[in-house]
């Protein structure tokens, strides 16, 4: 697959923000399967690594009204989206302090602050949510775009069709952004999908799609501004496929059987944060002092949020029962 | 006013959707064709197609819809043609309107009503008259109401839309054409709380939905017979009224449970398990349950009536309790 050419540096503060977004989930991750290892995250961890870009750039294209739903693997979307890193390590620890009070863990992140609704553990789970948030916002009058994420795998789902032919039917303004890692699991894309051409197979919906280098910061963010924009004019629901790839197996469990170390090495030869950090040297823009400075502020923001996860509580068990229904002072 | 359960839906539907513009109806043919039960004829013309919003057959794509519109600030009511037709839309149901707001630690609330018609004894066989209500109670986040009587058909569906978490109603199809009085002013009622449908004092018959008018009839055998039968409507199913279920049996000494669903597992083995934790000492036999069948409900009218609780074997429930006899029947 050849993509058009990347698209132009943005300016340098812009491109350091977009360095920086990358390398905080990269090394927030790194952190969070050593503290895996030493058992202070438990049950199932799906790291995004090598994926960082998808989320980087195209949640860099949203405002701040806008809602984001992702999956199981969504570290890379909650700190790109802006909620802190405290909370979502102190969700991994199970703490209260976590943005979902702990309750969630690694595969449900949500933050009403940021309009982030989640960590959805079933395939496909979250479009019909996402269709819904934009027929909302439809009926409200109201101008926000619902980015919707999924891997390769929930198009083989029937909820992916019954939502891609809702939100078509209805005009809707969602963002269907399709991780296309290659995988589902460990189940190759051509052992899962009649037609691989997966922007192809969104098409037959009415709906514009078109396949993005999800690889390319830069070519992630452009993409799905010009996306968003045509969505939020009322354009109705759009596709993109980012073709990226996980560096890491699917968990913690993964044995990686299902593919090859020379693929595996091939694709980190495209690692995105090295992508963009050679853009910006050859563009004169970062230099060795200016990438261990922002290793440096990532390192701090990482370790601030261990300490934040370490020093927080766990929930009293009174609590148990507490949100399997509102709360009284909840209830409108 | 003379009214019917169906109409008595449909101006509950009305009066939510003037009462709170961000309430919209959506579901299969509940616009042009005016619904499967014909309970939204005519609110297409009244509200137009954005807020009586007829979808395409989706179930999981259009419940989860709801769930997503109701993250979003809307109080969607979304109608699923029949119970049998929901079991394509359990992802959404269980795993997201169910779960959100304790998986999220409150942080999002589901405000979403669910309406199904639910149910046998139309001849329409096995894929189109289950009734697995318990199923639906099984589940914590949910409230599951069955609205039986005409002023719980009105008023059942506001409270619901107010309540801010996912509401299930389920409607028998036998009840659309039941008629009755209903007072002009009829409003909102509470979806909390199981109701005495007729006071007894020998034997409590515990029902919903469908089984409140067959415990009725059944009560008056057995008034002839000089048998006393209390009769409660459970109204709702999660949470069940554990004070009404334990004062009445306290009262009679007896119960009957019936329920068109199936005994293995179902909310009667619940109500049954709860009567024995709560009340085994006020028994003066052990409960007894009038079930549906276990089989696939039948086509044939003689089969299907067979495989359906029935007044008569109501009635024999309780007289098997007087006599100190064995209670199951079916």
């Amino acid at each position: 697959m050849t993509f058009p050419p990347s698209p132009p540096l943005p300016d340098p503060s812009h491109a350091h923000s977009l360095l920086r977004s990358m390398l905080l989930v990269r090394r927030f991750e790194e952190k969070c399967a050593e503290l895996y290892t030493e058992q202070k995250i438990r049950g199932f961890l799906h790291l995004y690594i090598g994926e960082e870009a998808v989320a980087t750039g195209s949640i860099a294209a949203l405002e701040r009204r806008d809602s984001v739903v992702a999956t199981y693997r969504e570290h890379g979307q909650a700190l790109a989206r802006g909620v802190p890193a405290t909370t979502v390590m102190a969700e991994m620890f199970g703490k209260q302090e976590g943005c979902a009070r702990g309750r969630g863990g690694s595969m449900h992140l949500f933050d009403a602050e940021t309009r982030f609704y989640g960590g959805n553990a079933i395939v496909a789970g979250g479009l019909p949510l996402a269709v819904g948030l934009a027929l909302a916002a439809h009926m409200q009058g109201e101008d926000r775009v619902t980015a919707c994420y999924f891997g390769d795998g929930a198009m083989a789902e029937g909820e992916f069709h019954e939502s891609m032919n809702l939100a078509a039917l209805w005009n809707l303004p969602v963002l269907f952004c399709c991780e296309n890692n290659l995988y589902a699991m460990g189940t190759a894309l051509e052992v899962a999908q009649a037609e691989t051409d997966l922007a192809l197979r969104a098409t037959s919906y009415g709906m514009p799609a078109w396949p993005v280098d999800g690889m390319d910061v830069l070519a992630v963010e452009h993409a799905t501004r010009r996306a968003v924009q045509s969505v939020r004019a009322g354009g109705g629901p759009h596709f993109l496929e980012f073709r990226t790839y996980r560096f890491r197996p699917h968990s913690m469990f993964d044995p990686e059987l299902y593919r090859s170390r020379d693929e595996v090495a091939e694709w980190k030869k495209r690692d995105p944060i090295v992508l963009l950090a050679n853009r910006m040297r050859e563009a004169g823009i970062l230099d060795d002092a200016g990438m261990d400075a922002l290793e440096a502020e990532v390192a701090e923001e990482v370790d601030n949020s261990v300490r934040f996860a370490e020093e927080g509580s766990w929930e009293p068990v009174e609590e148990l029962t507490r949100f399997v229904h509102s709360d009284p002072e909840v209830a409108e | 006013m003379k009214t019917t359960y169906r109409e008595a839906v449909r101006e509950a539907i009305r009066e939510a959707m003037h009462r709170d513009e961000r309430v919209f109806l959506m579901g299969e043919d509940v616009g042009r064709y005016g619904g499967c039960y014909a309970v939204s004829k005519g609110l297409l013309e009244e509200f137009g197609p954005e807020r009586i919003r007829d979808t395409p057959l989706a179930e999981s794509g259009f419940t989860g819809a709801g769930i997503g519109a109701a993250l979003g600030g809307m109080r969607p009511i979304v109608e699923i043609m029949t119970v049998n037709f929901s079991f394509l839309a359990l992802d959404q149901i269980v795993n997201n309107a169910a779960t959100l707001l304790h998986m999220s630690g409150g942080a999002f609330n589901v405000p979403l009503v669910i309406r199904m018609a639910t149910g046998g004894g139309r001849q329409v066989a096995a894929q189109h008259s289950r009734s697995l209500e318990g199923w639906y109670a099984h589940i914590p986040g949910l409230r599951i109401v069955a609205p039986a009587t005409l002023d719980d058909a009105r008023g059942m569906l506001w409270s619901a839309l107010e309540d801010p978490d996912p509401v299930i109603l389920f409607e028998h199809v036998l009840l659309y054409n039941m008629e009755g009085e209903l007072p002009e002013q009829a409003g909102p009622v509470s979806i909390e709380g199981a109701a005495v449908r007729r006071e007894g004092t020998d034997v409590s018959l515990i029902t919903f939905g469908i089984g409140v008018f067959k415990a009725l009839e059944a009560a008056e055998v057995l008034a002839e017979e000089g048998v006393s039968a209390e009769v409660l409507d459970l109204r709702s199913l999660r949470p069940l009224d554990d004070r009404a279920i334990l004062e009445t049996v306290r009262k009679t000494h007896r119960a009957v449970i019936i329920d068109e669903g199936w005994r293995s597992g179902g909310i009667s083995a619940e109500i049954s398990a709860r009567i024995t934790e709560g009340a085994f000492y006020d028994l003066d036999a052990p409960p007894a349950r009038v079930c549906g069948v276990e089989v696939p409900t039948p086509y044939p009218e003689h089969l299907e009536r067979a495989a359906l609780p029935q007044v008569p074997d109501i009635v024999e429930a309780a007289r098997g309790l007087l006599s100190g006899g064995e209670g199951d029947v079916a």
